[in-house]
């Protein structure tokens, strides 16, 4: 069977959303909302379809696709250049992405179709178009198509932040446009280098060409393009110094764009640092190793320590999440099998334990008006099965064995401790952090002291409930049988090994 | 020359051209003869069917052998089609929004010459791509500024229309002068103003004296047709030019006129330039060292362009300074001297063509609405008129370069010629971080027009036809060269063979 199209009916399925969205009137409410959540669903089907196909032991290179797309030529002369491919494909490490994306997409339309309040048309063409933007990311297979799909997520979220946002709404998706941009510039000018220098943006291509000793590109060249990736994709993480844009997003944009942002859009910084910085650049990442090993304890501190003194509940989150990432950044220190494992572990599984917690942001924010920490208290007594779920996802956070936190934050540290015992000793405080801050806040929400009645405060009811259960069968799934990810990640790993010579 | 010699040239190289002349005088005829009270519009109809009948002709002519008549003064290779088609494009499209110009206190009495100045201007665009001698260019070069002069004064009884005539004067005819004295030496160098004879003669320049004036020269026509390409240190007109010409007019001139201007640029930096040696290296051209003078005219231009945009709060005086920025993008392909210039600029060209006049049209339409040009007037045009709100934005995406757009391969174009061969990191960087500085003023624009409320919500557009069709245009080549760039690039190929002709 030929399989090539699937890829490109995967990425640009929402797209058919869009063009029906713009038939509807703007009045239709439940039309459009029905329509935003069904223009999500081909794709999670074919996802899932594809998880199936490599579970049946097929190869996902059957759905690898690549036509002839751009050729710049020189003048005079007939034969292109330079030339640009329209490639898809998939490795198991693509796919976990793909299949994340796609479920946290459409959980988040679920969530929108609850949250949001006004100008559903307009949200939901947006929220279309940015999902086709991180299926293409989490799909290409040349750095120019990366980087197309890349910024076609700047463009939706900026207008989904600015528009459907808090009180400093405009704010935020400013510094979000400004701090990104600066980072896709960065990053555009390695790959044009790169392009410049070799002739090709394959990602595969470009791994085995700088293998090869033979290239043209001194190591000096290539450090400075390893260095240059890490500051591209540290806005996008983000790592320390080049956070502050990611915590006014989570404060102030709607909760169903933050399920998306901390679920997937940060996650396109790990995956950009691990499938091009450690995949193109192995050896040079061996030097900056301890450098990221620093990084990452210094993201796991900070942000565990400043999360302890938040008194809002999303302010708590967007530290956790850069204190998350920060495990991210020890497990590729590492530079072994164990370390990378946990790393990618711990890119699906915040994903998927943010986007819980942020649903349930929004639930309480809905019928409370606030989430802060203080005015929550003793929320439990209202709301008992919200309440649940949100110290069962705090727990999952925290790393609590059984869930998907524990296996990650685990494996990561296994690594480190391997080849940095210092650091990662240093960075064990964090996860005591972890553990301090979150049940703070969220025993501070559940049984804290009163501050007004939660009678008449609706619980979790109908459809809220799918997000919140998929999401926590998926966390609980990962925890106690973790080989649904890592059977994928088996070639991805072994690649990445040998490209570092582990 | 007698009529033997005359009759011996291929005219039909001129075709073109000759359409517009024709038909540039006889709207000047009918103006004179047709009845006071008829609407002066059809006038302007007739010239969008010229410029589409140029069209035509121009496509006829491309991938045919270089022709040259007129003792090589009029020069028909590929470069000189490619930007003509251009340069068709950009008035035609600026013709439409011309037709529909329609400012609150009128301008019945002088519609008439309106539109044929539009045409004479662009006949001396046209032969500007097509000369191939000294003095044709010039000439060339001064009837569009003449003509464009007129335009910006057009509205005789508004204040900031004339104002925006007599700078434009002043500064038009400084520079013109220092250009010109920059050919004088080239001229006394060789004795000869034909830009292929130039070329040979210097090619046995070996005195360094020699060589010094020549770049002295090349200083000073550099910098006095930077006027044309509204980059610095001549940049200052266009914010006050822009800001008071009526809409069409600016549109015209931050289009085409730009275009021409990059057109003798390149006709006579690389004819003339390219050919004589350098100081010190024989083998290679001196042009190759003038490279850091453009370089630095590119840097200072993105810069100037792009920072002073952001203070801006008359929307045609921010597209002025936005269009000072991409025209140092352009000089960044222009530095590189790579093997795919002429290809980065004559698509970044087409792309700006596309996504400035179609902003172009949206402004006309909010601020004769308005009856002013402020950024805020932007205020609520989604809620007002969504597509118009969609249509701006999505030009404000290209314009800024982002993927997905015309723009974004513009740029990708320039980048690959700056990192091919000898980089130019630098410059590079430049342009990428004040790309990333232009956001802020391009998306300025959308907050105003997505996120704020209207000030008045009164009233619904009326969209001319003449700007529908401008807009439909804009839109549809916005995307498809964003989407499938290889369109405009097999053009280029199969038809222009890549402008291997140019120094034939």
């Amino acid at each position: 069977m030929n399989l090539h199209w699937i890829l490109s009916i995967l990425v640009f399925s929402p797209l058919l959303g869009i063009v029906v969205l713009a038939l509807l009137p703007k009045t239709q409410e439940k039309v459009i909302k029905a329509v935003g959540l069904l223009a999500t669903v081909p794709a999670l089907l074919l996802a899932l379809a594809a998880y199936l196909h490599f579970q049946w032991g097929k190869d996902l290179a059957d759905f690898a696709v690549s036509v002839p797309w751009i050729q710049f030529r020189g003048m005079g002369t007939q034969e292109p250049v330079f030339s640009v491919y329209y490639e898809l494909g998939m490795s198991g490490f693509q796919m976990l992405l793909v299949v994340l994306t796609a479920v946290v997409a459409t959980l988040s339309a679920i969530a929108a179709a609850k949250f949001v309040k006004k100008e559903w048309k307009g949200y939901f063409m947006l929220f279309l178009l940015l999902e086709t933007g991180m299926l293409g990311v989490f799909t290409a297979e040349n750095l120019i198509l990366f980087f197309i799909f890349f910024e076609i997520t700047l463009i939706p979220t900026f207008f989904l932040i600015g528009k459907w946002g808090y009180f400093e709404r405009e704010k935020a998706a400013y510094s979000f446009l400004i701090y990104n941009g600066l980072g896709s510039a960065v990053l555009l000018i390695v790959i044009m280098i790169l392009f410049g220098k070799t002739g090709t943006t394959n990602i595969d291509l470009l791994t085995q060409m700088m293998a090869d000793p033979n290239v043209p590109l001194s190591s000096d060249l290539k450090l400075g393009l390893l260095i240059a990736l890490l500051i591209a994709f540290g806005v996008k993480l983000p790592i320390f110094p080049l956070h502050s844009w990611m915590l006014k997003v989570h404060v102030q944009a709607p909760p169903s764009v933050v399920m998306i942002h901390s679920g997937i859009l940060l996650k396109i910084g790990a995956y950009g640092l691990i499938r091009f910085g450690m995949g193109i650049f192995p050896e040079q990442f061996k030097t900056l190793a301890t450098l990221i090993a620093v990084l990452g304890v210094i993201n796991l501190l900070y942000g565990a320590f400043l999360a302890f003194i938040q008194t809002d509940f999303k302010m708590v989150l967007a530290y956790s999440s850069i204190s998350h990432m920060g495990i991210v950044l020890i497990g590729l220190a590492a530079m072994n099998e164990a370390g990378v494992q946990g790393a990618i572990f711990q890119v699906v599984s915040h994903g998927l334990i943010s986007a819980l917690l942020f649903f349930l942001v929004g639930v309480l924010y809905e019928r409370t008006d606030t989430s802060l920490i203080e005015n929550l208290g003793g929320m439990a007594k209202g709301m008992p099965i919200a309440a649940g779920f949100l110290l069962a996802g705090a727990l999952a956070s925290l790393g609590l064995p059984g869930m998907s936190g524990f296996v990650s934050e685990f494996m990561a540290f296994l690594g480190l401790f391997k080849e940095l015992p210092w650091v990662a000793a240093v960075g064990t405080i964090g996860i005591i952090m972890t553990a301090a801050y979150l049940l703070r806040a969220v025993l501070g929400m559940t049984y804290g002291k009163a501050h007004r009645e939660f009678t008449g405060v609706l619980d979790l009811k109908g459809v809220e409930f799918v997000p919140v259960v998929v999401l926590m069968l998926l966390i609980v799934l990962i925890g106690v049988y973790p080989s649904v990810l890592s059977a994928p990640l088996q070639t991805t790993l072994e690649t990445i090994m040998l490209g570092i010579g582990g | 020359m007698d009529i033997q010699t005359l009759q011996q040239f291929n005219w039909s190289a001129m075709t073109p051209e000759f359409i517009i002349l024709g038909v540039a005088a006889l709207l000047t005829l009918l103006d004179l003869f047709i009845p006071k009270h008829l609407d002066r519009r059809i006038l302007g109809w007739i010239g969008i069917a010229a410029i589409l009948g140029a069209i035509v002709s121009v496509l006829s002519l491309a991938g045919g052998q270089v022709t040259s008549i007129l003792h090589d003064t009029f020069r028909l290779d590929s470069f000189a089609i490619a930007f003509k088609l251009l340069l068709l494009a950009g008035s035609g499209l600026v013709l439409f929004l011309a037709v529909s110009y329609e400012p609150k206190d009128g301008m019945e009495e002088y519609r008439g010459e309106f539109y044929y100045l539009f045409l004479t201007a662009l006949l001396g665009a046209m032969v500007m791509t097509s000369s191939g001698d000294l003095i044709t260019l010039f000439i060339g070069l001064e009837l569009l500024s003449i003509s464009s002069y007129i335009l910006a004064g057009i509205r005789k009884y508004h204040v900031q229309s004339n104002e925006s005539a007599m700078k434009y004067v002043i500064n038009g005819s400084i520079s013109s002068a220092i250009t010109l004295f920059g050919m004088s030496y080239v001229y006394g160098l060789t004795g000869s103003t034909n830009l292929l004879e130039i070329a040979k003669g210097l090619l046995t320049v070996q005195d360094t004296q020699h060589s010094y004036l020549l770049g002295l020269a090349f200083l000073m026509i550099f910098v006095g047709l930077s006027f044309k390409l509204a980059a610095a240190p001549f940049h200052m007109w266009a914010p006050d030019v822009y800001q008071g010409a009526p809409t069409p007019v600016t549109a015209f001139l931050s289009v085409v006129s730009k275009i021409a201007g990059f057109v003798i640029v390149i006709r006579i930096l690389l004819t003339v330039f390219g050919s004589a040696a350098s100081v010190g290296h024989p083998n290679q051209p001196i042009l190759l060292d003038m490279q850091d003078y453009i370089a630095f005219i590119a840097g200072v231009t993105m810069i100037i362009g792009n920072v002073v945009a952001l203070r801006q709060s008359n929307i045609k005086r921010m597209f002025a300074y936005s269009s000072i920025a991409h025209a140092g993008y352009i000089l960044v392909a222009l530095t590189t001297l790579s093997s795919n210039m002429f290809y980065s600029i004559w698509f970044y060209l087409l792309a700006y063509l596309f996504m400035n006049l179609g902003a172009f049209a949206v402004i006309q339409v909010v601020t004769e609405k308005t009856g002013s040009a402020r950024i805020a007037d932007f205020a609520g045009l989604y809620k007002r008129s969504p597509v118009l709100a969609v249509i701006m934005g999505l030009l404000l995406v290209s314009l800024a370069g982002f993927p997905g757009t015309a723009g974004f391969i513009g740029k990708l174009n320039i980048f690959l010629g700056a990192f091919y061969g000898e980089p130019h990191y630098v410059l590079a960087s430049i342009m990428i971080a004040t790309t990333v500085v232009s956001y802020f003023y391009y998306f300025g624009v959308m907050t105003q027009m997505f996120f704020r409320p209207a000030s008045d919500e009164t009233g619904k557009f009326n969209i001319p036809f003449g700007i529908i069709v401008v807009l439909v245009i804009a839109v549809a080549g916005s995307v498809l060269f964003g989407i499938l760039p290889n369109t405009a690039f097999d053009f280029m190929t199969n038809n222009l063979n890549n402008l291997a002709d140019f120094f034939s």
